[in-house]
C-alpha cells in the first residue's frame, strides 16, 4: 500500500481510528456470540458488527478513498443499505425458527435459555469469560396459534 | 403515469442505486439506469405489492436520526453487557407490546429497526390482536421499552404511513 503514504495525517488518523473501532465492535459481537448462553441472547450479539461496526468501517473507507482520489466516493452507502435490509430479515427468520422448534419440542423459555450448544458448553473455552447465566422466564408462544393464520406477519 | 411508471419511488431508488454503483452521472448511465429502473418496476407489478403512500418527509428524516442515535447508544450498552467482567445473570426476556400500526410496510420498517438495534429483537407479530413480541437482552424496566417502541418509533411511523 505505497499509495497510502500520500494520505494526509488527519485522514490517516481518522481512518485508522474508525477501522479499529469497527473491528473492535465486530470482535465484541463475536465474543458475545461465544459468551451468551442461549440462542435468543446470542442473536443480539452479531448486530454490533452489522450496525455500528460496519458503519465505522464504511465511513473509514469513504474518507480514505475520497481523500486519495480527491473526489467524493460514496457508494459504500449501498453496502450500508443492503446490510440494513438483509440482516434483520435473516435474524428474524432464525428467531422464528428457534421459537417454532422450542414450541414443537415443548420446551419452556427457561429450558431454552439454559440450553447452550454442547461444543461451547463443554469446551475449556475462553478462560474467565464464563457464559452469562439466564433467569427463568416464560416462552411467549401461548398466544400464537400454530394453525396457519394466513395474514401472519410474524 | 401509472401505466409506464407503476412504482415511481422504486424506480427512483433503482436509478440512484445504479448511478451509485457505477459512480457516475454520465448521460449514458442515466439512460441505462432509467431503462433498468422502469423495466424492474414494470416487472414488479406481477408480484402485486399493495400500494402505500409515504407522508411527511420531516417525520422520515426525524425517524432516521432517532434510530441512528438509538443504534449508537444500544451498541455501547450491548458492548458493556458483553465485556463487563464476572459471571452475570442475564435479564433477557420477551415483552408483549400492543401496537396501533397496521400498515404492512410500517410494520416491516419497525421490524427492521427493532431487529437491527442491538439488544432488541422482533420475535413475532399477532395480526389478529396487533401485539408484537420483542425479545430484549437487558430488561430492567418494561415500561421504558413501551415508551421507546410506542412513543418514539410507532408515533413517527404512524405519521409516515397512515
Amino acid at each position: 500500500m505505497t499509495f497510502a503514504a500520500e494520505l494526509p495525517a488527519w485522514a490517516a488518523l481518522l481512518t485508522a481510528a474508525l477501522v479499529l473501532l469497527g473491528a473492535g465492535l465486530a470482535f465484541t459481537g463475536s465474543l458475545g456470540l461465544l459468551r451468551f448462553s442461549s440462542f435468543y441472547e446470542r442473536v443480539h450479539a452479531p448486530t454490533l458488527a452489522t450496525t455500528l461496526g460496519a458503519g465505522c468501517v464504511l465511513i473509514a473507507s469513504m474518507i480514505f478513498f475520497s481523500v486519495l482520489q480527491t473526489r467524493p466516493v460514496v457508494h459504500e452507502i449501498l453496502i450500508a443499505i443492503f446490510l440494513a435490509l438483509t440482516t434483520p430479515v435473516t435474524l428474524m427468520l432464525l428467531v422464528r425458527a428457534a421459537l417454532f422448534r422450542d414450541r414443537v419440542e415443548g420446551r419452556t423459555y427457561d429450558e431454552a435459555k439454559t440450553r447452550a450448544l454442547p461444543t461451547v458448553k463443554n469446551a475449556p473455552g475462553p478462560g474467565r469469560l464464563a457464559p452469562i447465566q439466564a433467569e427463568p422466564n416464560e416462552l411467549p408462544p401461548t398466544r400464537h396459534p400454530d394453525n396457519g393464520d394466513e395474514h401472519d406477519y410474524r | 403515469m401509472s401505466r409506464w411508471l407503476p412504482f415511481p419511488l422504486l424506480s427512483a431508488g433503482l436509478l440512484t442505486m445504479w448511478l451509485l454503483l457505477n459512480q457516475t452521472v454520465a448521460v449514458g448511465h442515466i439512460l441505462l439506469g432509467a431503462a433498468l429502473a422502469l423495466c424492474i418496476a414494470w416487472g414488479t407489478r406481477a408480484v402485486q405489492p399493495s400500494k402505500t403512500r409515504l407522508r411527511r418527509l420531516g417525520a422520515i428524516i426525524r425517524l432516521f436520526f432517532v434510530v441512528l442515535g438509538d443504534i449508537i447508544r444500544s451498541n455501547a450498552a450491548v458492548t458493556w453487557i458483553i465485556l463487563r467482567p464476572g459471571q452475570r445473570r442475564g435479564t433477557s426476556s420477551f415483552v408483549d407490546i400492543p401496537l396501533e400500526l397496521r400498515n404492512p410496510y410500517g410494520l416491516a420498517v419497525l421490524a427492521c429497526i427493532i431487529t437491527s438495534t442491538p439488544g432488541t429483537l422482533w420475535a413475532g407479530f399477532d395480526s389478529a390482536t396487533g401485539v408484537v413480541t420483542v425479545h430484549i437482552l437487558d430488561l430492567i424496566d418494561e415500561n421504558a421499552w413501551f415508551d421507546i417502541i410506542k412513543g418514539r418509533y410507532e408515533r413517527l411511523l404512524l405519521e409516515i404511513f397512515e
